[in-house]
């Protein structure tokens, strides 16, 4: 049984896939978990509630806007929605996201090129 | 969301936050069942997958709080909960604090109205003056004059000299009353303003006794006349000669000088009408004037002003080389002056003491916050399993010690200040104008929270150490049991400390109580016992010099006629050791022609006395004989010198019978006696010269009356009053036994040691509760095995052994600590309390027995309980 949370993400990757997701396509918790670990191909294993702390933090910062709905599926759901502050931020953490990628790869195999 | 709005909408927000969460393991138990699991299994996994929601929650809720806020507020209300759920505990631990805070406070109040703040005058940080006796020359008026005009350090210069022993007449009652007599400008170099009516200023002075006014102290005016208000411009007789009441003083105003409050203030210029024979102009007399003082001029240092002044004071005494002697001297804060140095260190010492009750306290306090928190272990371990981190716990911990010790402080603050107001207008020793103002104000509140503070923290990072090492699963496995492994813990060593404490606090107190009752039977050079004195100033009822003389021979027959009484003698001014009041004479050899002090041969102690005063006083002759009233002013002059004075100048006692010595003002005298050594002015000067002079031969008009009987004091006193007012009605009298006089002198001793007595009290209580509290928590942690010992068969004995071996060891190192640490204290005592010898027998001895007696009465109650012990019962129960 977990105590601490061990993080196996850097703080933000969580905030970074999940504005990603919400970009792609509007959606509520349990969808955006299922989004997150079929795109990941299974290799991200997130614990599900972590998701709503992170969310709550992008709802603070105006990232993301919240609603109650009902789902596809007749369920009471709450849809989150990217903003356009949120697009921006999204913009700014791939790219330094993708150049601290780049910087670690080169320190770690050196001489070999980055997979682009 | 603004954070106004964001407040109204949290609620909202954490209802939406559950309600999602529960949606979310609901779609997914759905999704695992469409999958084929059972609904039980699917909601199992669903919450696993899902992970801790109480946490999640905590986080999502986080985001949006302010998070160390509101969890210290919960800390805040946990902790009440908590306390209120063990009152004993509670209340014991905030008593304790509220007694030791208290004590700090009153420390810290006295302190403060004693040295940090002497006078309740604006700016009386800058305000200096000389201090008496200090040999500047500064006491004698046409010197103070010559200081005024020339330095260039003050604003401006006042002055003033104790009155002591006015009759006073409104009208009805005549009274004895003391006053301060002061310059013109007294009131304005003070900065102060009256409280009624005017002061007397500079302008009304036209030379001497040009200016019969008097202004009132807040407290005479309100004791004597009632608060009056129609007092202003009352005439009264001040010794028979009419003054005008002016105004009241305002009530913060107390004379300029530390313990001493006069009842009303007179102008200088009018001071020979109250005490005559002191002559305002005349250069050589050192008696007009008690202090100078005024305010620094602003940028001049203490230092520049101490040049200026001595350098004032060497020029004096070169133009005046007969008059005027001049020591070096430092300034000192005016208030401060007289009495500082012992008050300093009492005062310093009295801290120290107090700091270490709450030291104390604070240990323990803290060992029995580590048995609470080691009771509490099984529900740090819940905590810490439930998913807290440590800090939060210890931070909760924390806030109940906060709590406690800020309730501690809050009621010691508030005794204290009831105490410290007692203390202000106590008056120790009716008929001196002793006085002890100490008046709390912001500092006083200030020093009590940050000791709250402080000692909060300390006792209660006590279980620190025990909460971080808890591992919650060895905890909620085995229960709370009681570590058996470890040799030394954290609280033995508060015992021991809290126990050293109070063995220190013992020792000091026997110390102290050991010097007092050396101090009263140490030699005086007089037998204050049995012997009644009458204060009697002849000035009061319009006497001079020729008619006081043969009045005074009167009262002393008339006093021996008196059934009951040995024997009566009369003394000039005061009585040896009463008021530290002294006056000195230089002596010189038989053959100077230039009688300056430079020149003197020995500057001894001067008292004017009767023939039969030293039989009444009690004083011993060593050689030669007594006075006689054939020697009277037309006979040779002639003294008796104490055995100092004769072993000093003379090389002997016999050796000075006979030999010739000049008086100051230049008459010659004849050593005719040697008297015994004694104390003069206080109990612990190193002994000094004194030279006895007949009465008849240098008359004055104050004088005590000293009559040696057995008889019951309260007869005597009633037989003197009559004989008194038969002789002449009008003259007030002050009847007093010479042991009441005294009490000014001991008074010091007696306050330390009565402070003491009460530090050591409370240490005691303290080191008896602590050993209590290890005593019973050790048998009760115990108890099972004390009953399998005793089902084994274990004597009496034995098992008091076990169960009280711990906290008896601790008792006696601690004790032997504290005593070593007492006794290598004692340069600290021997400040506050004459002949403090530690080193004492009786104090060891006392000591010894002291911390016995306490380990005894702690360890009773839990010894009885530990013995009761039932083995089947224990055993059956877990």
């Amino acid at each position: 049984m977990t105590n601490s949370t061990p993080r196996d993400l850097f703080p933000g990757a969580l905030e970074m896939m999940i504005l990603e997701s919400l970009r792609r396509q509007p959606a509520h918790g349990y969808a955006l978990v299922q989004s997150i670990q079929q795109r990941s191909n299974n290799l991200l294993q997130v614990e599900e509630g972590s998701l709503y702390p992170a969310l709550q933090r992008l709802l603070k910062s105006r990232l993301v806007k919240a609603e109650w709905g009902v789902s596809s599926t007749n369920r009471k759901v709450r849809t989150y929605q990217i903003t356009a502050a949120g697009l921006r931020h999204l913009e700014q953490q791939i790219s330094s996201f993708e150049r601290m990628f780049e910087g670690i790869a080169l320190v770690l195999k050196p001489g070999e090129a980055p997979a682009s | 969301m603004s954070w106004i709005s964001s407040i109204f909408d949290r609620r909202r927000l954490f209802n939406d936050l559950n309600e999602e969460m529960r949606l979310h393991i609901e779609e997914r138990a759905e999704q695992l069942m469409r999958e084929g699991m059972s609904a039980n299994e699917a909601e199992r996994q669903a919450r696993v997958a899902f992970g801790n929601p109480t946490l999640m929650e905590e986080r999502s809720r986080m985001v949006w709080q302010w998070p160390t806020i509101e969890s210290i507020v919960a800390d805040v209300r946990l902790s009440l909960r908590q306390l209120r759920k063990s009152p004993g505990f509670t209340l014991a631990a905030i008593v304790t604090l509220t007694l030791a805070i208290g004590a700090n406070a009153v420390v810290f109040g006295i302190m403060d109205g004693l040295i940090l703040r002497p006078l309740n005058v604006p700016e009386a940080d800058r305000l200096y003056g000389t201090q008496y006796g200090d040999g500047s020359g500064f006491q004698s008026y046409p010197n103070y004059r010559d200081l005024r005009a020339r330095n260039h350090s003050f604003d401006d210069v006042a002055a003033f000299n104790f009155n002591l022993g006015i009759g006073m007449d409104t009208g009805n009652d005549p009274s004895v009353t003391n006053a301060f007599a002061v310059t013109g400008n007294y009131f304005d170099v003070l900065r102060v303003h009256p409280m009624l009516g005017r002061f007397f200023h500079a302008s009304d002075e036209h030379g001497p006794g040009s200016a019969p006014y008097i202004v009132l102290t807040y407290a005479f005016w309100h004791t004597r006349f009632n608060d009056d208000r129609s007092v202003v411009g009352r005439v009264v007789r001040l010794n028979h000669h009419p003054f005008t009441i002016v105004g009241v003083a305002p009530k913060g105003l107390q004379g300029t000088i530390l313990f001493v409050a006069p009842d009303f203030f007179l102008p200088i210029v009018n001071q020979d009408q109250v005490f005559p024979g002191n002559s305002l102009n005349a250069r050589e007399n050192t008696h007009a004037v008690f202090e100078v003082f005024g305010h620094l001029k602003p940028g001049v240092s203490v230092a520049q002003a101490n040049a200026d002044v001595n350098a004032i004071g060497a020029d004096l005494e070169k133009t005046y080389p007969k008059e005027v002697s001049h020591a070096s001297v430092s300034l000192a804060r005016e208030g401060l002056t007289a009495f500082a140095g012992p008050a300093k260190a009492f005062v310093a010492g009295l801290m120290l003491l107090a700091a270490l009750i709450l030291l104390a306290a604070c240990a323990n306090l803290g060992s029995l916050f580590a048995a609470r928190a080691a009771d509490r272990g099984r529900e740090v371990a819940l905590r810490l399993a439930l998913g807290s981190s440590r800090t939060r716990i210890l931070r909760q911990l924390f806030t109940e010690a906060m709590l406690i010790s800020l309730a501690g402080g809050a009621l010691g603050v508030g005794a204290s200040v009831a105490l410290l107001k007692k203390i202000s207008v106590w008056q120790p020793i009716s008929g001196a104008p002793l006085h002890i103002p100490v008046i709390p104000d912001a500092k006083l509140y200030w020093y009590a929270l940050a000791l709250a503070l402080v000692s909060g923290f300390l006792f209660g990072i006590v279980p620190v150490r025990q909460v971080l090492r808890a591992n919650p699963y060895e905890i909620v496995k085995a229960g709370s049991s009681a570590r058996m492994g470890r040799r030394v813990t954290v609280r033995d060593v508060l015992l021991v400390l809290q126990i050293a404490i109070c063995a220190v606090l013992v020792t000091s107190s026997m110390v102290a109580v050991r010097g007092l009752m050396n101090s009263m039977h140490s030699s005086f050079g007089f037998e204050p016992h049995n012997v009644m004195t009458a204060g009697v100033n002849l000035a009061m009822d319009g006497y001079n010099v020729d008619t006081a003389l043969p009045m005074q021979r009167r009262m002393i027959d008339a006093m021996r006629t008196i059934p009951g009484v040995e024997s009566a003698g009369l003394v000039n001014g005061y009585p040896p050791l009463v008021y530290t009041a002294s006056n000195r004479d230089y002596v010189y050899k038989q053959g100077t022609s230039n009688l300056i002090p430079a020149n003197a041969l020995i500057s001894p102690y001067r008292y004017e006395v009767s023939p039969g005063y030293f039989d009444a006083a009690g004083t011993i002759l060593l050689a030669g004989r007594s006075f006689a009233w054939q020697d009277d002013a037309h006979a040779p002059g002639v003294a008796i010198i104490n055995r100092h004075f004769a072993d000093k100048i003379f090389g002997s006692v016999t050796g000075a019978i006979g030999r010739n010595l000049k008086l100051q003002d230049g008459t010659m005298v004849q050593v005719v006696g040697v008297a015994e050594d004694g104390k003069y002015v206080s109990l612990t000067e190193d002994q000094e010269p004194a030279m006895f002079i007949p009465f008849m031969q240098s008359p004055g008009l104050a004088a005590y009356l000293v009559v040696r009987s057995h008889r019951d004091p309260q007869q005597l006193a009633e037989a003197m009053r009559s004989k008194m007012r038969e002789l002449d009605a009008a003259l007030p009298v002050g009847l007093e036994t010479y042991s009441q006089l005294l009490d000014t002198v001991l008074f010091p001793a007696r306050v330390a040691t009565m402070a003491l007595g009460v530090l050591g009290f409370m240490g005691a209580l303290l080191a008896v509760t602590g050993i209590f509290g290890m005593a019973a928590y050790s048998v009760s942690k115990r108890l099972r095995e004390l009953g399998i010992r005793m089902a084994l068969g274990a004597k009496k004995k034995e098992v008091l052994q076990a169960a009280l071996a711990r906290p008896l060891r601790l008792l006696v190192i601690g004790s032997a600590s504290g005593l070593i640490l007492g006794l290598l204290a004692t340069k600290v005592l021997a400040y506050i309390v004459y002949q403090a010898t530690p080193r004492d027998p009786f104090v060891l001895v006392g000591v010894v027995l002291a911390m016995l007696l306490l380990g005894l009465l702690a360890t009773w109650i839990p010894a009885q309980r530990a013995l009761s012990v039932n083995p089947l019962t224990l055993l059956r129960e877990d």
